[in-house]
C-alpha cells in the first residue's frame, strides 16, 4: 500500500531511508519542518532527488551566481531568455534566435555506453524543444580513458555508436566537438552533448505552469521502471525491511548532473554507478529515437497551433522535476492524478513513477478550450497523450494515487528552495608543486630531422590524430543545411534557404591546462572556442557550458571549480559574450582519483551570409600563408610535453582577450571582405598541428619559411593563444595586412600553399616531409587500435 | 546449445514495441510484443558441465548486453531430430542456467 499524507500524520515517528536516498540529517530535518510533519514516501522520494547535487546545485549555486551577473547583451542584442529556462535563447537578427545548450550524460555513459550516451543526445534534444525551438543540429565533447586501454574499447565505440545511432534517426547533423584522452578518464568517460535549436522571436514558449483550471497533459511515452534504481529502497515492502539497498547514497552521489539552478529535466539517470547493481530495478534508460522523432514533429506543429500555455521535457528526476518545476514557476498550485499516467509496467510504486527516467517524454500546460485540439494532433503522430491533472488557484502540489493523497507540498520548496551549501573550497598544497615542475629541463628537439619526427610523433598521437573514425559514424550533411562539418574549427550551419544567415558552433576545453591552472584553464577553453568560431567568419554571441569536475566534498576540487568559475565569468565579461546556461557535473572520479578538470565551453556565433564563411583547409596553390598573432615560449602543458616527455607541470600559456577579440575582428572582417582562402586556429599541437590540418584538408602543400630570428621549435610546436593560420586570396595581402594594422593584430608572412601533385609540407632549411607520409601518421591511429579490439 | 537473449522486463524495447504497433495496424490486435534474439551454437565434442559453464561465459561476454539483456542457455538436440513446426516442444531441452546480470 501507497504510504498517504493520512498514514504520515498518524505514524510521526516511522522510520525512514532518507540517509539510503542521499539526504543528510539536516536536510531530512528542514523537509519534516516545512511539512509540518513527516514526508510520505513519495514525498520523500521528490525531495531527495530533487534535492541532490544533481538537481539543487547545491554546491555550485553559489558560484554560479556570476554568470547570472553578467550583461546579457550580445552584439546583436538582448538575451531572450538565459540561465534558469531549460536553455538560453540568443538573437540572431532577421527575427530568428537560437536556443543551444550542452549537458553531460558521463556515468549512464560509463555503465552502458551505447544507452547512455543515445539517451544524453535525446535529453539535450528535448531540452531544446521545450523552448519552442526546432532542433537543427548536435555537438558532442567527449574525453575518454587512454586509447589502448580495454576498457576505452569497450566504452569509446559505444558511446560513439549511440550518439550516432540516436542523432541519426533523429535526422540531426552531428557538426563537430571533441573527442580527448587521459588515463583519470579511464572509469569516468565524459560524454557531454550539445544541441541547437531554431525559433522565431514569437515562438519562444517557457516553462512554467499558469492559469488555475489549465490541464497537465503527460505526452509522449508511457512510464517504466527506467533510471530509478536508487528509489527502489522505497519501493520495497517495508521501510524496516530496506537493507541491502544501501548502494542508494553511494549510488546518488555518482551522477549529479543537471541543468543550470533552477531549472530543468536535462535528462541524466540519478542512479548507479554499475559497479554494483544492488537495486532491483535496473537504472539504465533506453532510448527510442523515432518516438523522439515523432515528438520533436508533435511538439512544433502544437506550438505552431498555439495550443501551449507552458511546456517541460522530462529528464532528470522526471516526473518529480516536471511538475514540481512548472508549478514552481507558475502562479498557482497543482493537482496530479498519478493513477492517470500511463504505464509501461504496472506493478510500479508511486515512487517509481514519480522517479522514473522514462525517456522521450514531454508535458504541456494547456488551456481546456485547447485540450481535444492539442490531443487531436497528438494522435495524428501517433503519439500517446493523457491528461493527468490541472493547474489550481492553491499553491501546493497535490498528487493522489488510489483516491489518496501520497504528496502535498509547496512546489517552490521541491524545486527552487533546496540547500545550498557554502562547500569549503582551498588552493591544494600540491598546486605550486605542479606549476614549479615546469618544461625547462625536458630535452628539446634540434635539427631538422628531429623536429620532422616530433611533427610526426604528434599528429599521430590519439589527442591530435585524424578523429574521422569516431565523426564518419555520425552524419554531419542530414537535413542539407550543414555548411562546415568537422574537421573545420567550427561547426555552420544555416538557418534557412533564402537569407543566408548562419550559425557557428565550437566546444573546446584542455584539461591539462585547466589542472595547471583552473582559472586559467576555463579561460582557455573560452579563448579557443571564441576563436575557433571567429576563424570561420562568424560573429561568437554568447557561451554554454559544461563543468565537469570530482567530488565537491573535497576543498581542492571545489577550489578548482570556484576558479573555473571566476575564470570564465570573468572572461566572458571581457569578451562580451553572456553565459547562456549550462550545467554542472560533480563527482567525476575512480575512487580518490578526479578526473581533470575539464569546464567544457560552447561559443555560438552568427554569420550574415553562409557563402563567405571560411574553411580550415588550404584552397588552392599559390596562396601566401601567414601566421596571425604572436608567437612565445609556451610549452608548459602543450602537447608536445605530453606526447614526446609524458609531462604534466608548469604554467599555461597566457590568455589575452583584447587580443583574442582583435583577431577574432580580423578573421570576421577577412571572411565577410573574402580575403581569405582559408583560416585555422592555433591550439593543441601548435602551428605544426595547424599547419598539417590546413594542408591534408584538400591535399595541398605548403613551404614554409619561419623569420630568421625565430626559433624553430618554439615556433612549430608553442602553443601560445591568440593565433590564427590564414592562407590569403591573390592580391588580398594589403587588405589583410591593413586590417591587422588597424586591429594590433601582429601578421607575419610564413609561406606559400603548393601545389597537390607530390604535396609535401616543407619547413625550409629544417625538413621537408611528404604528404602521404604525414597522412598516414596522423589517420591510422585510432583505426589500428579499433581493429585489434 | 541455443542462447535465447532478450531484453530485462523493465527496459525498454522499440524493437518490440515497433512490431507490436505494426500488428496492431495489421489487424492483429492484442498482440504485445517483446523481441530479444536466438544465438544457436554447434559445440564440439561432449558438452560437459565445464563446457556449459564456458559457453554461459561466452554469452556473458558476447552475446547478451548483461546491463540490459538477459539470456538463457539450453542444450538442444541437434536440428534433423526435431520436425519444424513442433520444434520447441519436441526438442530435449535442459534448462541450464539463467542469468541476468
Amino acid at each position: 500500500m501507497a504510504d498517504t499524507v493520512g498514514d504520515a500524520a498518524r505514524t510521526p515517528d516511522q522510520a525512514q531511508p532518507w540517509a539510503e536516498l542521499g539526504l543528510k540529517d539536516d536536510e531530512y530535518a528542514r523537509i519534516k519542518e516545512i511539512l509540518g510533519r513527516r514526508p510520505t514516501s513519495s514525498e520523500l522520494a521528490m525531495y531527495s532527488v530533487m534535492w541532490s547535487e544533481h538537481c539543487s546545485y547545491k554546491s555550485s549555486k553559489v558560484h554560479l551566481r556570476q554568470f547570472a551577473e553578467l550583461p546579457t547583451e550580445t552584439p546583436v542584442g538582448k538575451l531572450l531568455a538565459g540561465i534558469g529556462e531549460n536553455a538560453g535563447v540568443v538573437d540572431i537578427g532577421q527575427g530568428y534566435a537560437v536556443t543551444f545548450k550542452i549537458e553531460s550524460h558521463n556515468h549512464p555513459s560509463y555503465v552502458e555506453p551505447y544507452q547512455g550516451a543515445a539517451t544524453g543526445v535525446g535529453g539535450i534534444v528535448r531540452d531544446i524543444l521545450a523552448m519552442g525551438a526546432r532542433p537543427i543540429g548536435v555537438m558532442d565533447s567527449l574525453r575518454f580513458g587512454p586509447l589502448h586501454e580495454p576498457d576505452t574499447a569497450r566504452v569509446l565505440p559505444g558511446v560513439v555508436a549511440g550518439i550516432g545511432g540516436y542523432g541519426n534517426c533523429l535526422g540531426l547533423p552531428n557538426i563537430g566537438g571533441e573527442v580527448a584522452y587521459d588515463h583519470t578518464y579511464l572509469g569516468n568517460p565524459l560524454v557531454n552533448a550539445l544541441c541547437v535549436g531554431v525559433l522565431r522571436h514569437e515562438d519562444l514558449h517557457l516553462a512554467k505552469a499558469t492559469g488555475a483550471g489549465n490541464q497537465v497533459i503527460l505526452y509522449g511515452a508511457s512510464t517504466g521502471a527506467d533510471g530509478i534504481g536508487g528509489v527502489s529502497v522505497l519501493a520495497s515492502e517495508s521501510f524496516d525491511d530496506a537493507e541491502g539497498t544501501n548502494a542508494g547514497q553511494a549510488e546518488r552521489s555518482t551522477e549529479q548532473v543537471e541543468a543550470y539552478p533552477s531549472t530543468s529535466s536535462g535528462r541524466s539517470s540519478s542512479t548507479s554507478s554499475g559497479r554494483k547493481p544492488a537495486s532491483k530495478r535496473p537504472s539504465v534508460q533506453v532510448g527510442d529515437p523515432f518516438l523522439e522523432k515523432l515528438l520533436i514533429e508533435c511538439t512544433l506543429e502544437i506550438f505552431a497551433a498555439g495550443l501551449i500555455t507552458g511546456i517541460q521535457d522530462l529528464g532528470g528526476a522526471g516526473l518529480s522535476c516536471a511538475t514540481s518545476e512548472l508549478a514552481s514557476a507558475g502562479d498557482g498550485g497543482m493537482h496530479i492524478d498519478l493513477d492517470l499516467v500511463p504505464l509501461r509496467n504496472t506493478t510500479l510504486s508511486p515512487e517509481e513513477i514519480l522517479m522514473s527516467e522514462s525517456q522521450e517524454r514531454m508535458m504541456a500546460i494547456v488551456e481546456p478550450e485547447h485540450v481535444e485540439d492539442f490531443l487531436a494532433i497528438c494522435r495524428k503522430w501517433d503519439v500517446l497523450a493523457t491528461v493527468i491533472g490541472e493547474v489550481t488557484a492553491g499553491d501546493r502540489l497535490v498528487i493522489d494515487w488510489h483516491g489518496e493523497t501520497v504528496v502535498d507540498v509547496p512546489p517552490r520548496t521541491v524545486a527552487h528552495e533546496g540547500p545550498v551549501y557554502q562547500r569549503p573550497y582551498g588552493r591544494p598544497e600540491w598546486q605550486d608543486q605542479v606549476q614549479a615542475n615546469g618544461i625547462d629541463q625536458l630535452p628539446r628537439p634540434a635539427g631538422g630531422e628531429e623536429l620532422a619526427d616530433t611533427l610526426l610523433r604528434l599528429i599521430g598521437s590519439p589527442n591530435l590524430c585524424d578523429k574521422s573514425w569516431v565523426t564518419d559514424q555520425y552524419d554531419r550533411y542530414v537535413r542539407g543545411n550543414s555548411v562546415l562539418a568537422q574537421p573545420d574549427d567550427a561547426g555552420v550551419l544555416r538557418i534557412d534557404e533564402y537569407s543566408g544567415l548562419g550559425v557557428a558552433l565550437a566546444t573546446d576545453c584542455n584539461s591539462r591546462f585547466a589542472l595547471l591552472d583552473p582559472y586559467a584553464g576555463a579561460q582557455l577553453a573560452l579563448a579557443e572556442a571564441y576563436r575557433n568560431v571567429a576563424s570561420s567568419g562568424a560573429e561568437p554571441l554568447a557561451i554554454t557550458d559544461c563543468l565537469n569536475f570530482g567530488s565537491p566534498e573535497d576543498p581542492a576540487i571545489m577550489w578548482q571549480f570556484s576558479e573555473a568559475v571566476r575564470g570564465l565569468a570573468d572572461g566572458c565579461r571581457a569578451l562580451g559574450t553572456p553565459v547562456t546556461g549550462g550545467n554542472v557535473s560533480f563527482y567525476n572520479q575512480t575512487g580518490s582519483t578526479p578526473i581533470l578538470p575539464t569546464p567544457v565551453v560552447g561559443v555560438l556565433g552568427v554569420i550574415d551570409d553562409v557563402t563567405r564563411r571560411t574553411s580550415g583547409g588550404f584552397s588552392a596553390a599559390e596562396h601566401p600563408i601567414y601566421l596571425l598573432g604572436e608567437t612565445r615560449d609556451e610549452l608548459a602543458g602543450s602537447a608536445w610535453a605530453q606526447v614526446i616527455h609524458d609531462h604534466l607541470g608548469g604554467r599555461p600559456p597566457e590568455v589575452d582577450f583584447a587580443q583574442e577579440k582583435a583577431l577574432a575582428e580580423v578573421l570576421i572582417r577577412a571572411s565577410r571582405r573574402g580575403l581569405l582562402g582559408s583560416a585555422h586556429d592555433l591550439a593543441d599541437g601548435g602551428l605544426a598541428q595547424a599547419l598539417v590540418e590546413s594542408a591534408l584538408r584538400y591535399g595541398f602543400g605548403a613551404r614554409i619559411e619561419l623569420p630568421s630570428e625565430a626559433d624553430p621549435f618554439v615556433w612549430l610546436f608553442s602553443e601560445t593563444t591568440g593565433r590564427a593560420l590564414v592562407s590569403v586570396k591573390e592580391g588580398a595581402d594589403r587588405d589583410l595586412a591593413s586590417l591587422c594594422r588597424i586591429n594590433g593584430v601582429m601578421l607575419t608572412k610564413l609561406g606559400v600553399v603548393t601545389a597537390q601533385e607530390d604535396a609535401s609540407l616543407e619547413v625550409v632549411g629544417q625538413f621537408m616531409l611528404p604528404l602521404t607520409r604525414i597522412r598516414e601518421a596522423w589517420q591510422d591511429t585510432i583505426p589500428a587500435v579499433m581493429a585489434t579490439h | 546449445m541455443v542462447v535465447d537473449v532478450m531484453p530485462k522486463p523493465e527496459i525498454l524495447d522499440p524493437q518490440g514495441k515497433a512490431v507490436t504497433g505494426a500488428l496492431a495496424r495489421l489487424g492483429f490486435a492484442g498482440i504485445s510484443v517483446r523481441q530479444g534474439k536466438r544465438f544457436e551454437l554447434d559445440v564440439i565434442g561432449e558438452i560437459t558441465e565445464d563446457r556449459l559453464a564456458e559457453v554461459h561465459r561466452a554469452a556473458e561476454t558476447l552475446l547478451a548486453n548483461t546491463v540490459i539483456e538477459t539470456f538463457n542457455v539450453r542444450v538442444e538436440e541437434a536440428p534433423e531430430a526435431s520436425e519444424e513446426d513442433d520444434q520447441a516442444e519436441s526438442a530435449e531441452q535442459t534448462e541450464l542456467a539463467t542469468q541476468a546480470g
